[in-house]
């Protein structure tokens, strides 16, 4: 058992770079992208905010698996060509974005309206009020849930394997195929995955006692 | 943008995407079944148990939850039967796979809701000479579960998306029957157009069912 893990490990280590690759691109593009659609979710007027709404509710209400062959089977088809591997990031980053554009928007919503009031009264434009004064305090509501959803891209980027992307998981499947072993293998995956988390958690956990620290005084 | 859109050769498949969706449904039921007999009897397991018994919950709850559900398919449809000796076919291998997956889920859940159960109910019950396990499960588990409801609702939902996972080891469920028709008909994006609204609207039919079973079992936590 020991044996075909070590065995396998170096050619697992392509696969692993290619996961921390698509997750790093899809945490970072959700991020940048439901940062702003949220932002206009909570403040902007209804007929821009609809679309955003009916967009976030439609990613997260089907299946990963759906939207990633929807774009991958279906922009080919409409004559946009597209990598597998760009068409599987770009699917997860949609359906992190909705993710992200609910987290921000319930960051937003629980801070007081007067605190934003306050800030119009002492004559700060809406980016400086956003910047100084809801974003600071609406991290500590943001972070929980969002450092959540980041641990779900992580493993959500296995899906990527399943139209022809070479990342861990299906490195896995490649070594299984060549030693038919597969228990060894799948639990030495399994052992990567919560290592890549556990980390991520570890990390986390400082980064929200940071902000707590310093919102609190 | 030359693509025709044909929708007479999705018709005639269509059965697929309807038979999948009921095999969908009743896996989500029957994972979500089995799930909760292994939820509530971990999260009792853990309440009234030791710090072995407690340690060994949380490593199997933090296994599950740090593990693409992928993974775990590929585990328990591959990796079992190579060492086990025996085999079963993909479909029951999905429905204990997400059983194990839900189960480690609906352990917190349960667990919340043991919590929640207000003491003095606990102490009423003693105090009628229940035993520890009569109050159990006459008093602490039925409140238990009245106040986990809403959250058995969202697990039935997020059950139902996970379902679509079963196309990998062609569980002939709803996103498999999508598959087929896509590559034996190529009508691909009339497949997708139909196989999203199927779930959006079979997502909120199945929810707004709930809550409405909600209204009238469910005890609210903030009595």
């Amino acid at each position: 058992m020991i044996d075909a893990m070590i065995y396998a490990l170096p050619f697992l280590w392509d696969g692993f770079l290619i996961t921390l690759a698509v997750s790093g691109i899809v945490v970072a593009a959700s991020l940048a992208l439901g940062l702003v659609f949220g932002v206009i979710l909570a403040f902007g007027p209804v007929w821009i905010g609809l679309p955003i709404r009916v967009f976030a509710d439609t990613v997260r209400a089907i299946p990963l698996i759906v939207l990633i062959f929807t774009v991958y089977y279906g922009l080919p088809a409409l004559q946009v060509p597209l990598s597998p591997f760009w068409a599987a990031v770009a699917a997860l980053a949609a359906f992190k974005t909705g993710h992200v554009i609910e987290i921000v928007r319930g960051a937003i919503t629980s801070i007081h309206p007067g605190q934003m009031e306050a800030a119009k009264s002492i004559g700060l434009t809406f980016l400086e009020r956003l910047v100084y004064v809801v974003f600071p305090q609406a991290v500590r509501c943001f972070l929980p849930p969002w450092i959540n959803s980041v641990t779900d891209s992580v493993k959500g980027s296995a899906l990527v394997s399943l139209v022809g992307v070479v990342d861990l998981m299906m490195a896995i499947q490649q070594v299984i195929g060549r030693t038919y072993q597969p228990m060894p293998l799948y639990i030495l995956g399994a052992m990567i995955y919560i290592a890549v988390n556990a980390a991520l958690s570890v990390a986390s956990r400082r980064l929200e006692a940071r902000f707590a620290a310093t919102v609190a005084t | 943008m030359d693509y025709h859109f044909n929708f007479t050769i999705v018709w005639r498949h269509a059965w697929r995407l309807w038979w999948g969706l009921g095999l969908s449904l009743q896996i989500a039921a029957a994972s979500l079944g089995l799930g909760m007999l292994i939820g509530i009897a971990l999260a009792v397991a853990y309440t009234d148990g030791g710090r072995v018994t407690r340690t060994a919950i949380a490593g199997y709850v933090e296994f599950i939850r740090n593990t693409p559900l992928l993974l775990l398919i590929y585990l328990v449809f591959y990796g079992i039967p190579s060492i086990g000796g025996f085999a079963y076919d993909a479909t029951t291998s999905f429905i204990f796979t997400l059983a194990f997956y839900a189960g480690a889920q609906l352990v917190e859940v349960f667990r919340a809701g043991l919590d929640a159960v207000p003491p003095g109910v606990v102490d009423a019950g003693r105090a009628i000479g229940l035993t520890p396990y009569r109050n159990l499960i006459y008093v602490r588990l039925p409140t238990a579960f009245r106040i986990s409801l809403p959250a058995l609702s969202n697990a039935y939902v997020s059950l139902f998306k996970d379902t679509a996972l079963g196309s990998v080891i062609a569980v002939p469920e709803l996103t498999h029957g999508a598959q087929w028709i896509n590559f034996n008909t190529f009508r691909i994006l009339e497949v997708y157009a139909l196989l999203t609204p199927i779930y959006l609207l079979t997502g909120w039919i199945i929810l707004a069912a709930l809550r409405l079973l909600e209204r009238r079992y469910a005890i609210v936590r903030a009595m």
